[in-house]
C-alpha cells in the first residue's frame, strides 16, 4: 500500500531548497555517461529536463508523438511566465509571488513546493534571455513586463502573444544542442503505452511508434514524466487535439498515487463554440484582460449589436462584483461569474453562451496602434476564427476546458510514488492547488526542468551507479509490452459503427455538464452512471479502420478515449469526495451567501491522492494534510 | 456549402498515390479547413473506407503540424495563414478543391498528406542554438538589447517550422526556414559569439539534407504562413560569406 511522504524538508521556509540541495547525493561525472533516464514530453517540462540532464552527462532519451518535440503544446501558450524580478519596482519578490500562487490555488497547494517554484523562476528568465529567447522589451533595450491576473504586481514576462513558443523554441534549442552531442536521443513520433516497474522500481516504458504500430521496449535506471494536462477529458478544450492522459494513466495504474484529479482550469476567455463539428477551442489570453474589459447587457436577452447598446445599459460585471481586482480576478472566479450572467439570461450570441470582452475604451485611451503592439496576433487569430474585427466590435468569448492542477502526486523531489518515477510540469500535481494563477505554469515547467529535478534526480541515480544497464527482456517487460499489444487488438476487434471523435464529443460534454464550472453530488454520481454506460458502448462499438501494423490515426485517438473514460470517472470521485468549494472546483452545496466558494480547512485542507485498486475494485483515497505555516490561512477575497 | 475534392491518396512511402475524388455535401461556412476534412473523414469511416491521413495537432495555427498543398499554394489561398486557420468560408459553393501533401524531396511523403520533416531536425541539430549551459547565465538586463533589434529578432523566431516555404519553392529550397534561426542569433549579443560556426554548420547540413538553391523569386515568404521575411536570406548570405572570408575561428 501507498504511504504518502511528501519529504519536505523543516527550516525556514526561503532557506528549506538551498539546505535540502546541499544535502542531496551527487553522481560522479565519469559514472553519469552510464546512467539513461527516459524522458516522456517534449514540451517545456520535458525538454528543459532533458537538455539539463544531457548537461551533465547522463544518457537521455526523450519521447513525443508529434512529429517534433518543437510541436508540444507549450508552444500554444500565449501570454507569459512569471519571475519575481521586481523589474517594475512594485515592491514584488519571491514571497510575495509564492503569495499569490497559495492564494490564488486557494490553500490547497504544499508551501514548500510553491516556495521553491518561486525562488528558481528568475533564474529561468536568466536562462532563456542566455538562450536567445526575445522577450519583449522597452526602449532602454531591458525586459518588459506585463499584469496577470490574481496579482497586482507587473511580473509577467513576454513574447507578445507567442510566449509559449518562444519559450519552448528556447527549450528546444537547448536540447538540440545535447542531441548533436550525443547525450540525447530524440524518439519522436511515439505514444507511451505503459510504464515498466521491476522489482518495485521504474524501469522502462513500453511505446507504439505510430508510423509502423511497432510496439517497443525502452529502458532506463529512471523515468520522468512530463506528458502535460488531460485537459482534452472534455472534448472540446484549448488543448493540443493529441494531448491525452494516457502516459500519466498507466503510470496510476502500476502504482504511482494520482492526486487532486478533479481540480481543472476552465479558463475564462475562450473563443466560444461557433458550429456542431468544432473539435478544438482557441483561447484568448488572460493578458487581454490587462486592457479589455468584460461585460454583458444589464437588459436579459437584449439582441441589439454590442456596439448599439449604451453605456448605462452595460453591466461591467466583473467591475461591478470584484472593485479591487476588477476584470484581473482569477481565473476560476471569472469563470464562474460568466457562467452565471449566461445561465441567468444575459449572455450574448446566437446561443447565449458568451459574454463580450471589448476593447473599446483602451483603443480610446491608448490608441489603436498600441493594442496591436501588444496583442496584434490575437486579434488576427481571433478574426481568422470568427470573421469579425475585434478593434471594431468586441470580442465574445466563454470559459473553456484549459489546465489541469491535478496529476500525478510527487514529493518534494518531484518523484511519484513509484521509486524512479518523477513527473514534472503539467502531469504532476504540485504546485498550483485548487486553481493555477496565469503565467506560472511556464514558470514551473521550466523550474522543474532545469533547476529542480536534476538535482532531485541524482540523488535517487546515486544507488544506480553499480546498476549496470537495465535488459528490456524479463517478466515484466514481456507482461507489460504484451497488455499494451493486447490492447490495440482489443480496440481493433471491436469493429463497430461509432468513430472515435463521436464517442470522445459524447464523453466530454459529460464531463463537461457534469464535472465542470459547478458541481454537485447528483450531477456526478450521474455523470459516473452516463460514463459506465458510455463505455460499455465504446467496447461494443468503436469503429476503428485499418491496421494497426500501420500509421493509424483512429487507433491513436480511440487509445486515448478508452483512457478517458477512466480518468473522467476518478475527476468524478474526488469532486464527490470534496465536500467543500475550493479554487476550480466548486460544488453548488458549499457557497457563501454572495455565491463565492467556501471553503472548509477542518476538513479538507488536504491534497486527495488516489491509488488504483484494480479494475473491479474503487481506487483508494490517501490524504496528505497541508499545513500552513507562514501563510495565514484566509477567505480568498478579490473584492 | 458543397465542394468536390480531390485529394492525393498514397498508403506509404513506397507506394504510388494518385489523387481520389470526393463529393461533399452539408459543409458549414464556419468550418474550418481541417474540420471540412474531419467531417469527410466520420463519412468515409461510417461507410467502412479508409480516413485520410493529415497531421494536425494545436488548430490554431501555433505548432506547424498541418501543412497541406491546397489549390496549388501551401496552407490555401490566404495569406499569413496556415491550413488549420483557413475557413471554409474562403471558399465559393461548388467549388473543386486540390489537396496535396507538401512536395520535396527533402520531406517524402509518409502516407496520403502526411510528409516527413526530419531533414528540418537534423539543420537544427547543425547548430540551431546558442551554446550555454544551464546555470551559468548573466542578470537578464546585464546585456541591453535595443527594442528594434528585439522585436526584428521576434520576427525572425516566429517561425513555426511547417515547411510551407519549401512546398511554395520551385527549387524546394529551405532558405528561409534555415535563415530565420541564422538571423535571429545573429542579430543579438547572446548569438553572435558562435555565429560563424553556426551559418556554416547548418547550411552545410541544409545541402547535405537535399534542399535547393535560392533563386530569388520569394514565393516562400508569399506563401509563409508567419509573414518571415526574404531579408533573412540576404543576412544568412552575408553571415555565411563573411564565415567564409574571416575563417571561422576569428
Ligand atoms: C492555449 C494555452 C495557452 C496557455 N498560456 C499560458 C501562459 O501564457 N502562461 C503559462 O504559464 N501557461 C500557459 N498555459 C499552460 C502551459 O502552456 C502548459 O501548462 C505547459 O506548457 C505544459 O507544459 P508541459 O511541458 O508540462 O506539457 P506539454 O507542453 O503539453 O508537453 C507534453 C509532451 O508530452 C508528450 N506526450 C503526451 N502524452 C504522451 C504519450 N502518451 N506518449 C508520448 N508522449 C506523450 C507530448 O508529445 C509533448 O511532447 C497555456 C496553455 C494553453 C493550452
Ligand atoms: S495544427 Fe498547429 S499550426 Fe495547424
Amino acid at each position: 500500500m501507498i504511504k504518502l511522504d511528501s519529504k519536505i524538508p523543516d527550516g525556514p521556509l526561503a532557506e528549506k531548497w538551498t539546505r535540502y540541495k546541499a544535502g542531496l547525493r551527487l553522481v560522479n561525472a565519469a559514472n553519469r555517461k552510464k546512467i539513461e533516464i527516459i524522458v516522456v514530453g517534449s514540451g517545456l517540462a520535458g525538454s528543459s529536463a532533458a537538455s539539463a540532464l544531457g548537461e551533465l552527462g547522463y544518457k537521455v532519451k526523450v519521447f513525443c508523438f508529434q512529429d517534433s518535440p518543437r510541436r508540444a503544446h507549450s508552444v500554444a501558450a500565449q501570454g507569459g511566465i512569471n519571475a519575481a524580478k521586481n523589474y517594475k519596482n512594485d515592491n514584488d519578490s519571491i514571497h510575495r509571488l509564492f503569495h499569490d500562487m497559495i492564494k490564488g490555488g486557494d490553500y490547497r497547494a504544499r508551501e514548500a513546493n510553491v516556495y521553491r517554484a518561486a525562488e528558481v523562476s528568475n533564474d529561468v528568465i536568466d536562462h532563456f534571455t542566455a538562450l536567445g529567447v526575445p522577450f519583449a522589451r522597452d526602449y532602454g533595450g531591458s525586459l518588459d513586463t506585463r499584469s496577470f491576473g490574481g496579482v497586482q504586481v507587473s511580473r509577467t514576462f513576454y513574447a507578445k502573444g507567442q510566449t509559449g513558443q518562444q519559450c519552448l523554441l528556447g527549450t528546444y534549442s537547448s536540447m538540440n544542442r545535447q542531441i548533436a552531442k550525443g547525450t540525447v536521443e530524440m524518439f519522436p513520433r511515439r505514444d507511451m503505452l505503459d510504464l515498466v516497474v521491476v522489482d518495485g522500481k521504474a524501469r522502462g516504458i513500453i511505446t507504439r511508434n505510430l508510423l509502423t504500430g511497432g510496439i517497443e521496449r525502452h529502458s532506463a535506471h529512471a523515468v520522468v514524466l512530463a506528458t502535460g494536462g488531460y485537459g482534452t477529458v472534455f472534448y472540446l478544450s484549448t488543448l493540443g487535439l493529441g494531448s491525452n492522459a494516457s502516459a500519466a494513466w498507466s503510470a496510476y495504474k502500476k502504482g504511482a498515487a494520482f492526486a487532486n484529479p478533479s481540480f481543472i482550469q476552465i479558463h475564462p476567455t475562450s473563443i466560444p463554440v461557433l458550429n456542431d463539428y468544432q473539435c478544438k477551442l482557441t483561447l484568448m489570453s488572460e493578458s487581454l484582460r490587462n486592457d479589455g474589459r468584460v461585460w454583458v447587457p444589464k437588459e436579459k436577452g437584449d439582441k441589439r449589436q454590442a456596439t448599439e447598446i449604451p453605456e448605462e445599459e452595460r453591466d461591467y460585471y466583473l467591475e461591478r462584483r470584484y472593485p479591487a481586482f476588477g476584470n484581473l480576478v482569477p481565473r476560476d472566479v471569472a469563470s464562474r461569474a460568466a457562467k452565471e450572467r449566461c445561465d441567468a439570461g444575459y449572455g450574448v450570441g446566437d446561443t447565449g453562451l458568451s459574454v463580450y470582452l471589448d476593447f473599446k475604451d483602451a483603443i480610446k485611451a491608448q490608441g489603436e496602434q498600441a493594442i496591436r503592439d501588444k496583442y496584434g496576433n490575437l486579434f488576427e487569430m481571433y478574426e481568422k476564427i470568427t470573421g469579425i474585427n475585434p478593434y471594431k466590435q468586441p470580442m465574445r468569448i466563454y470559459p473553456a476546458g484549459h489546465y489541469t492542477m491535478g496529476g500525478l502526486w510527487v514529493d518534494y523531489d518531484l518523484m511519484t510514488t513509484i521509486p524512479g518515477l518523477f513527473a514534472i510540469g503539467e502531469s504532476n500535481f504540485s504546485d498550483h492547488g485548487a486553481n493555477r494563477l496565469g503565467a506560472s505554469s511556464l514558470m514551473q515547467c521550466c523550474g522543474d526542468g532545469y533547476f529542480i529535478l536534476p538535482n532531485t534526480i541524482s540523488d535517487y541515480l546515486a544507488d544506480e551507479i553499480r546498476t549496470g544497464k537495465i535488459p528490456v527482456e524479463g517478466k515484466a517487460f514481456d507482461e507489460a509490452a504484451e497488455a499494451a499489444a493486447e490492447k490495440v487488438r482489443r480496440i481493433m476487434a471491436v469493429k463497430g459503427k461509432q468513430t472515435a471523435s463521436a464517442f470522445h464529443k459524447r464523453l466530454g460534454k459529460i464531463m463537461w455538464d457534469h464535472c465542470g464550472m459547478r458541481r454537485d453530488a447528483e450531477g456526478l454520481e450521474k455523470g459516473l452512471g452516463l460514463l459506465d454506460e458510455l463505455e460499455k458502448e465504446f467496447w461494443n462499438d468503436i469503429c476503428v479502420p485499418g491496421s494497426e501494423n500501420d500509421y493509424n490515426q483512429e487507433l491513436e485517438k480511440a487509445l486515448r478515449i478508452a483512457d478517458f473514460f477512466e480518468i473522467g470517472r476518478l475527476m468524478c470521485e474526488d469532486a464527490l469526495q470534496r465536500e467543500e468549494s475550493c479554487g476550480a472546483h466548486f460544488r453548488e452545496e458549499h457557497q457563501t451567501e454572495t455565491g463565492e466558494a467556501k471553503r472548509n480547512d477542518a476538513e479538507y485542507a488536504y491534497v486527495g491522492a488516489w491509488e488504483y485498486q484494480g479494475a473491479e475494485n474503487k481506487p483508494k483515497l490517501h490524504k496528505e494534510a497541508l499545513k500552513f505555516e507562514f501563510v495565514e490561512v484566509k477567505e480568498r477575497s478579490y473584492k | 456549402m458543397e465542394f468536390t475534392l480531390k485529394i492525393w491518396r498514397q498508403q506509404n512511402a513506397g507506394a504510388k498515390g494518385g489523387f481520389k475524388t470526393y463529393p461533399l455535401k452539408d459543409v458549414s461556412p464556419e468550418m474550418s479547413f481541417l474540420e471540412m476534412l474531419d467531417y469527410l473523414n466520420k463519412q468515409l469511416i461510417e461507410g467502412g473506407d479508409e480516413p485520410v491521413t493529415f497531421e494536425h495537432d494545436c488548430r490554431e495555427g501555433i505548432c506547424g503540424t498541418c501543412g497541406l498543398y491546397i489549390n496549388g499554394r501551401p496552407h490555401g489561398p490566404m495569406r499569413d495563414t496556415t491550413t488549420c486557420e483557413l475557413h471554409m468560408r474562403e471558399f465559393a459553393d461548388g467549388d473543386t478543391i486540390f489537396i496535396e501533401p507538401w512536395r520535396a524531396s527533402a520531406f517524402p511523403v509518409i502516407k496520403d498528406l502526411a510528409v516527413d520533416r526530419s531533414s528540418f531536425e537534423r539543420i537544427m541539430h547543425a547548430g540551431g542554438f546558442i551554446s550555454t549551459n544551464t546555470g551559468c547565465a548573466p542578470e537578464s538586463n546585464s546585456n541591453p538589447i535595443g527594442k528594434h533589434v528585439a522585436d526584428l529578432a521576434f520576427d525572425a523566431a516566429a517561425c513555426i517550422g511547417c515547411g510551407a516555404c519549401v512546398a511554395a519553392c520551385k527549387n524546394s529550397s529551405a532558405m528561409l526556414f534555415a535563415s530565420a534561426k541564422i538571423a535571429q542569433y545573429a542579430m543579438t549579443p547572446q548569438g553572435k559569439v558562435e555565429r560563424k560556426e553556426r551559418v556554416d554548420q547548418m547550411v552545410r547540413q541544409m545541402d547535405a539534407e537535399g534542399f535547393g538553391a535560392c533563386s530569388n523569386t520569394y514565393s516562400c515568404e508569399f506563401d509563409c504562413p508567419k509573414g518571415i521575411s526574404v531579408d533573412f536570406i540576404a543576412t544568412m548570405n552575408k553571415e555565411f560569406l563573411y564565415s567564409k572570408l574571416f575563417g571561422q575561428k576569428g
